[in-house]
C-alpha cells in the first residue's frame, strides 16, 4: 500500500515537474478532461435549471389561482395581454388591484398605476433599441420599475406588467384573483418522449466519456518512453504502471479543476445566452450534488482505469516499449458481447410505446450505452481486419495504409468518439423521424388565404366595435384584405339546447371562405352541407321558418335569443375549410339577411391577408390590434404545428451533437499533431529525397479518412440497428431516413476534413529541412 | 618485429629448408619488405649457436641454403615465452609533428596550414591503404586496418590540436 | 582542377540560422563520378553545406549550379523533382519509413517518380541484392540491424540511378566493422553506377573511401586537393 502511494506520487510529480513537455502534456489532458467534465456538469445541471424555471412560471400564474366572485380588499383583476414581436413572445399582464391587499405578482414591489408599467430587463433593453418602434407603439406606458428575477422564468424573457383602471372581469380572459398559483398537474411525459430524453442524454454523454478516455491518453508515446527510462534505472513493471496511473490521476485532477472552472464560466455566460428562446439564470444551473460527486469520483477513476487497461498490451522494457498486443490478433468474440448485451436489454421492450407501457429508464440507458460503447470495442477490430486487406494505389495511399497496418489501434482510437456520436445521432434521428408524425399536427390552417386571425373575444364584440377594429387593421401597413366572419348560436326553438348549431354572418366575399358558392348577392342565405358536424343542420334547414339566434345557450345574465326568419331563398352550399382549417356547419348568411339586435351575443373573427411584399406587415397588424384592444391576441396561421416538447428535445439533440463533434474534432487534431511531431525527422528525410508535399499531405488525409470511413460504416450499421430497435420499442414503422444518415455521416466527414486542413500548416512546417539538423 | 622468433614459430609446424622459411615468411608477413637470404642465413646461424634449432639434414650439393632446420625443445620454449609476453606499447611521446607545430607557432608561421597539409598527406596514404584493402584478402585487410587505425589516431590528434591552436599559441609564446 | 566539367559547383555560400552562422563563404565543386568527402569538426557547417548542395536548403547568398542550371533560381517544385530524379540520399539514421517493408522503402523513390509498383520493387530488389540485403525484403526497418538498415538506405539512394549521391554521416550510428562494410558496398555501387558522391563525415577512415576531401571549418571550406596541386 505504501509502495502504491509512493509510485502514484511519483507519477503526479512527473506530471507537473517533467519540464515544459511534461506540463504541456498534463495541461493538454487537463483541458481535454476539463471540457468533458464541464459538459457533464452542465448536463447534470439542466434538470434543476428547468425545474427552477417551471417553479417561477407557476408562482406567477393565474391559471388555477384562487378566484373571487366580487371585488374585495384582496382581489386583483388580471388580464392576459401577451404579444409577439419578431418571433419572440412577450409575456404581458394588465393589472387592476381592487383593494389594498390585492396580491402583488412576484418580481414587483408595488402595482404600476394606470398608464405605467414594470418591464423585464430584456424588454427594457429591447424597447430602448431602435428596431422596436412597432413594439413601443403597442406598450404606451411609462416604465416605472424593473421586474425582479424572481418574477421571470429566464434572464432573457420579455415581460411587462401594466396598470389599468378600465379592466373589467371577463370569464377566463380577465379573472379576479386573490393570489397566484398553477397547481395543474403537468401532463405526464408520454413514454416515447421519456425514451427520447433518456436517449438524447446517453447518446450525447457516451461520446463525452469516450472523449475523456482519449484525453487521458494524450502524449502516451512520450510517457511510455519516459517509463522505459525509469525501467532502466530500476523500476519494475508494476511500479511503472502505478507511476503511469499517477500521471493519469494528476491529469484528470487538473481536468476536474479546469472543468469546474469552465463550468463556472459557462454558467456565468449562460445568463447572457438566449439559446432557442430559452435562457437560464446562472443561479439555476446547479448540478445536483449527487451527480456532481459522481463526476468528481468517476472521472479520475476512469482515467486510472483507462491507463491501466491500455498498458495491458504494452511491455515497458528498460530499452524501449514493446507492444505485445500487436502480435496477438484482436479477437472479435468478446468485442461482440457489449453490443449483443445491449440488444438483449432493449429487445424485451419492443412494442411498449403503443400500449402506453412504461419503459424502464435504467434498462433503456444501459442497453443504449452498451450498444454505443460496443462501437469502441468493435472498431479497432474492424480497422485491423480491414486495413490488413488494403494495398495497391499511389504512394500516399501506401504510406497511409502501411502506417495503419502497423498501428491500427491508434487510428481506431482517434475516431472512436466520432463513431459513437454518429451512431447515437443516427439512431436518434431515425427515432425522431419515425415518431415525428405523432408529434407534428397538421393544423389545417392555410397561411396562403390569411396570415392572421383575430377573434374579438374580449367582450368588445358589438358590431360598432368590430367595425372599428376592422378599419384599424385595414389601415395598417402591408394589409391586403380583412375578411370578417361573425358567428353566433342558432336553434330551431328558444329553449332547444340539443339542436343548436351555428350561424355564420359575412359578406359574399367572406362567405366564399367557408363555402363553395355558385352565386351570391347580399340578402342570400345558405345551408352548409358537409361541415364538421352536420347533425343539427336539418333541424334549422327550414327556409322561411322562424329560428332563434344569439344567446341560444341561455347564459344567465345574457339577453334572450333573437327570433329570426331564415330567408325562403336559402340554398344548400358545400362547406369548405375556412382559413383556420375548420369546415363550418349550420347556416351562412349575408349581412342584410342576418338577425338584428344580437348585441354582444356574437363573435367576430377577422382574417387578415397580408401583402407579401410589405416588410414587417405582421408586426404592423399586431400593433394595430393591440392599439384597438390590448387584450386581443392575434393568431398567426401556420400549416403545421410541432409539439413544443418534441421540438425542444430535437433542438437539444442538434445542439448537443454539434458540441460533442466539435469537442471530438479538437481531440482528433491534438493527437494528429502529436503523431506528426514524433515523425519530424522522417518527414524531413522524405522531403529531402524529393517527396512531394502533396503526397505527404494526402497520406495524412488517408490516415484519418480510412479509419473514419470504417468508423462511419460501423456507426451507421450500429446506429441503424439501434434506431430500428428503438422504433420497434416506440411501435413505429421502421423507416430509414437516408437523408439524416447521410447528413450525420457528412458531419463526420466534415470533421475529418477540418482536422486534416488544420493539421496541414504544422505538417508543412515540420517538413522543412531544419528537421534534418541533429545539432 | 623479431625475425628470429618469427622464423622459430614457422619451424614449429615441421622442419624446413632455409629457402622454404624465407618464402613462408614473405607470404605471411613480408608485405612491405621481403627477407634477404642473408638475413635468413645469419638469423639461423645465431639460433643454431644458441641451441634453439638443429640441422635436420643436408641435401647433396652442400651450401647453406640446402640445410634443413628443425626446432629444438629450447626453441619451442623460447617461442612460447615470446608469444605470451605482451608487447610493450609504444609511448609515442616523441612526436615530430608536435615539434613542428610548436616551432611554427614560435616563428609566426601558420600552424593551421601545417596541420591541414599533414591531414591531406595522411588521408592520401589512408586512401591508398583503403584501396589496397578493398582488393586484398583478409590478411591484407587486417594489416591495412592496423595501419589505418594508427593513421586515424594521428588524424584525430591533428583535429584536436587544430581546435586548440589558439590556446597552445598563448602558452607557447608566454 | 577547374570548375569546367564540374557537375555541381557552389560558390560563396552563406547561410545563417537565426544568430548562428552555419556557412560563411563556402565553395565546392564535384565532377561526374567523383567521390568527395566533406570533413570537419561537428558544428562546422558540413551538413548545412550538404543540404545547400542538394537544394534542400536555400543559401542566403551564393550560387549553386548543377549541370549548368542554377539551383537557387529553381522553384521548390523543380528542386524536389531534381532530388527525385538526379540525387540520392543516405542519412545517419531515421530515414526509413518504419511502416513500409525494406523493399517498399527502397522502391519508394521510384514510386515517387511515378514508376509502377511491381516494376519499382523489381528494380529495388536488384539493388538490395548488390548490397546483400535482398533477404530482408519483407522485413520492416524496426526488425533489421543498424548496418542492414543503412545498406537498405544505400540501396534506396541508388535505386533511381542518381548522378549525385549525398551521404550525411552514413556510418555514424554503426560500429567500425559494419561501417566499413557499408562504405565498401556504397562506394563500389556508386562507382559502378558512375554516380558522384558527396560524403559528409567526421571519421577519417570513412573519408579514406573518397577521391579527395574538402574541409569545412567555421563555415568556410578548403579544397585540399586544389591547394596541394597549386
Amino acid at each position: 500500500m505504501n509502495a502504491w502511494i509512493q509510485d502514484l506520487r511519483m507519477g503526479v510529480r512527473f506530471a507537473f515537474g517533467g519540464g515544459r513537455e511534461g506540463w504541456t502534456r498534463t495541461l493538454l489532458t487537463g483541458v481535454g478532461v476539463g471540457l468533458g467534465v464541464a459538459l457533464l456538469l452542465v448536463t447534470t445541471a439542466i434538470p434543476s435549471a428547468l425545474a427552477a424555471r417551471d417553479a417561477r412560471a407557476d408562482a406567477r400564474s393565474e391559471h388555477t389561482a384562487p378566484q373571487a366572485a366580487q371585488p374585495g380588499r384582496d382581489t386583483l383583476l388580471i388580464g392576459e395581454a401577451d404579444t409577439r414581436f419578431h418571433g419572440a413572445d412577450v409575456h404581458g399582464r394588465l393589472l387592476k388591484p381592487e383593494g389594498p391587499d390585492a396580491p402583488v405578482p412576484p418580481g414587483l414591489t408595488a402595482f404600476p398605476g394606470p398608464g405605467e408599467m414594470a418591464v423585464s430587463p430584456a424588454l427594457k433593453e429591447l424597447l430602448a433599441s431602435s428596431e422596436s418602434e412597432l413594439l413601443r407603439e403597442r406598450l404606451p406606458y411609462r416604465q416605472i420599475a424593473v421586474i425582479g428575477d424572481e418574477g421571470l422564468i429566464g434572464p432573457a424573457e420579455l415581460a411587462y406588467y401594466a396598470g389599468s383602471d378600465t379592466l373589467k372581469q371577463i370569464g377566463g380572459k380577465v379573472p379576479r384573483v386573490t393570489g397566484f398559483d398553477n397547481s395543474a398537474e403537468p401532463e405526464p411525459l408520454d413514454p416515447v418522449l421519456t425514451l427520447l430524453i433518456v436517449l438524447v442524454f446517453t447518446a450525447l454523454l457516451t461520446p463525452v466519456a469516450v472523449f475523456i478516455a482519449a484525453a487521458v491518453r494524450f502524449g502516451g508515446e512520450r510517457r511510455d518512453r519516459r517509463l522505459a527510462a525509469l525501467r532502466l534505472v530500476g523500476a519494475d513493471s508494476r511500479m511503472t504502471r502505478r507511476i503511469a496511473a499517477g500521471e493519469a490521476l494528476a491529469g484528470s485532477l487538473v481536468g476536474l479543476v479546469l472543468g469546474t472552472g469552465f463550468f463556472l464560466v459557462a454558467r456565468q455566460a449562460a445568463g447572457a445566452v438566449d439559446l432557442f428562446r430559452i435562457s437560464v439564470f446562472p443561479a439555476d444551473l446547479n448540478p445536483s450534488p449527487a451527480l456532481a460527486a459522481l463526476v468528481a469520483l468517476a472521472v479520475p477513476a476512469a482515467a486510472v482505469a483507462v491507463t491501466l487497461f491500455t498498458l495491458r498490451g504494452v511491455v515497458i522494457e528498460p530499452l524501449g516499449v514493446v507492444r505485445t498486443a500487436k502480435s496477438a490478433r484482436r479477437r472479435v468474440w468478446w468485442r461482440l458481447l457489449p453490443p449483443l448485451a445491449g440488444l438483449a436489454l432493449l429487445y424485451p421492450m419492443t412494442g411498449r410505446g403503443n400500449d402506453g407501457g412504461e419503459f424502464n429508464q435504467w434498462q433503456v440507458s444501459a442497453g443504449v450505452v452498451l450498444l454505443l460503447v460496443g462501437v469502441t470495442g468493435l472498431l479497432p477490430w474492424l480497422v485491423e481486419r480491414a486495413v490488413a486487406r488494403l494495398g495497391g494505389g499511389p504512394v500516399s495511399w501506401q504510406l497511409a495504409v502501411r502506417r495503419l497496418q502497423l498501428s491500427s489501434g491508434t487510428a481506431a482510437r482517434l475516431v472512436n468518439g466520432i463513431a459513437v456520436a454518429v451512431a447515437g445521432a443516427i439512431a436518434l434521428q431515425m427515432l425522431f423521424a419515425g415518431v415525428e408524425g405523432d408529434y407534428t399536427k397538421q393544423t389545417g390552417q392555410d397561411p396562403s388565404r390569411a396570415s392572421l386571425s383575430v377573434r374579438a373575444n374580449t367582450g368588445a364584440g358589438s358590431p360598432e366595435e368590430v367595425a372599428a377594429l376592422t378599419r384599424r387593421i385595414g389601415g395598417a401597413e402591408g394589409v391586403a384584405e380583412v375578411i370578417q366572419l361573425t358567428t353566433t348560436g342558432l336553434s330551431p326553438a328558444p329553449d332547444s339546447l340539443e339542436e343548436t348549431t351555428s350561424l355564420t354572418i359575412g359578406s359574399c366575399a367572406a362567405l366564399r371562405q367557408v363555402a363553395q358558392l355558385d352565386s351570391c348577392a347580399d340578402g342570400d342565405a345558405f345551408i352548409l352541407r358537409g361541415g364538421f358536424d352536420d347533425t343539427n343542420t336539418d333541424a334549422v334547414a327550414k327556409p322561411g321558418g322562424t329560428l332563434y339566434s344569439g344567446n341560444v345557450y341561455g347564459t344567465e345574465d345574457g339577453p334572450p335569443p333573437v327570433a329570426w326568419t331564415l330567408p325562403a331563398s336559402a340554398k344548400d352550399a358545400v362547406s369548405r375549410e375556412d382559413p383556420d382549417g375548420t369546415k363550418r356547419n349550420g347556416i351562412a348568411v349575408t349581412p342584410s339577411a342576418a338577425p338584428k339586435g344580437l348585441g354582444d351575443e356574437q363573435l367576430a373573427t377577422l382574417y387578415v391577408r397580408l401583402d407579401g411584399s410589405a416588410p414587417d406587415a405582421l408586426e404592423h397588424v399586431r400593433t394595430a390590434v393591440r392599439q384597438a384592444d390590448p387584450l386581443l391576441s392575434p393568431l398567426a396561421l401556420q400549416a403545421t404545428k410541432e409539439s413544443e416538447r418534441f421540438a425542444s428535445i430535437r433542438t437539444g439533440l442538434y445542439v448537443g451533437a454539434a458540441c460533442v463533434l466539435l469537442l471530438i474534432g479538437a481531440s482528433l487534431l491534438v493527437s494528429q499533431l502529436e503523431q506528426l511531431r514524433e515523425r519530424k525527422k522522417l518527414l524531413s528525410a522524405l522531403v529531402a529525397f524529393g517527396t512531394r508535399r502533396s503526397t505527404l499531405s494526402l497520406s495524412v488525409l488517408w490516415q484519418t479518412a480510412v479509419p473514419m470511413a470504417l468508423g462511419l460504416a460501423l456507426s451507421t450499421a450500429v446506429g441503424l440497428a439501434l434506431g430500428a430497435m428503438l422504433l420497434r420499442m416506440a411501435y413505429a414503422p421502421v423507416v430509414i431516413d437516408w437523408v439524416s444518415v447521410a447528413s450525420m455521416a457528412g458531419i463526420g466527414i466534415a470533421v475529418v476534413l477540418a482536422v486534416t486542413a488544420l493539421s496541414l500548416p504544422p505538417l508543412l512546417r515540420l517538413m522543412r529541412p531544419e528537421g534534418l539538423r541533429t545539432e | 618485429m623479431s625475425i628470429g622468433h618469427t622464423l622459430l614459430g614457422l619451424l614449429e609446424s615441421g622442419p624446413r629448408h632455409g629457402y622454404d622459411l624465407k618464402r613462408a615468411f614473405d607470404e605471411k608477413f613480408g608485405h612491405d619488405r621481403p627477407l634477404h637470404y642473408g638475413q635468413v642465413y645469419s638469423t639461423m646461424s645465431r639460433l643454431l649457436k644458441n641451441g634453439l634449432v638443429e640441422v635436420d639434414g643436408i641435401e647433396a650439393g652442400g651450401g647453406p641454403e640446402r640445410k634443413r632446420y628443425a626446432i629444438t625443445d629450447a626453441g619451442i620454449t623460447d617461442v612460447e615465452r615470446w608469444l605470451t609476453q605482451p608487447e610493450k606499447p609504444e609511448p609515442y611521446l616523441q612526436s615530430t609533428l608536435y615539434t613542428k607545430v610548436v616551432l611554427a607557432l614560435l616563428t609566426g608561421r601558420s600552424a593551421a596550414d601545417l596541420l591541414d597539409s599533414q591531414r591531406a598527406e595522411h588521408l592520401r596514404l589512408m586512401r591508398v591503404l583503403t584501396d589496397r584493402k578493398r582488393r586484398g584478402d583478409l590478411a591484407d585487410q587486417l594489416i591495412c586496418d592496423h595501419a589505418l587505425f594508427h593513421l586515424e589516431a594521428d588524424l584525430r590528434w591533428l583535429e584536436l590540436t587544430g581546435a586548440r591552436l589558439d590556446q597552445l599559441a598563448g602558452e607557447v609564446r608566454a | 582542377m577547374t570548375p569546367a566539367g564540374s557537375l555541381l559547383i557552389a560558390s560563396g555560400l552563406h547561410k545563417a540560422y537565426g544568430p548562428t552562422t552555419a556557412l560563411d563563404g563556402a565553395d565546392f565543386s564535384i565532377h561526374p563520378g567523383e567521390v568527395v568527402a566533406v570533413m570537419g569538426p561537428s558544428g562546422s557547417g558540413k551538413s548545412t553545406l550538404l543540404h545547400c548542395l542538394a537544394g534542400i536548403v536555400t543559401p542566403d547568398t551564393g550560387t549553386i549550379t548543377y549541370d549548368g542550371r542554377v539551383l537557387s533560381a529553381m522553384s521548390d517544385r523543380e528542386r524536389s523533382a531534381l532530388r527525385r530524379t538526379d540525387f540520392g540520399f543516405v542519412f545517419q539514421f531515421g530515414q526509413l519509413v518504419p511502416e513500409l517493408t525494406c523493399v517498399e522503402n527502397v522502391a519508394l523513390p521510384l514510386r515517387l517518380a511515378g514508376v509502377k509498383r511491381r516494376e519499382a520493387e523489381r528494380a529495388a530488389l536488384g539493388w538490395m541484392e548488390r548490397l546483400e540485403v535482398d533477404g530482408l525484403r519483407a522485413k520492416r526497418p524496426g526488425e533489421v540491424s543498424g548496418g542492414q538498415g543503412q545498406r537498405v538506405a544505400v540501396a534506396r539512394s541508388l535505386v533511381t540511378r542518381p548522378r549525385v549521391l549525398f551521404a550525411d554521416e552514413p556510418t555514424g550510428a554503426l560500429d567500425s566493422l559494419n561501417g566499413e562494410r557499408v562504405m565498401q558496398l556504397f562506394t563500389e555501387a556508386a562507382r559502378s553506377a558512375n554516380a558522384a558522391v558527396v560524403l559528409v563525415t567526421h571519421e577519417a577512415r570513412v573519408a579514406a573511401y573518397s577521391d579527395r576531401e574538402i574541409v569545412v571549418r567555421d563555415g568556410k571550406s578548403r579544397d585540399m586537393m586544389q591547394e596541394l596541386s597549386a
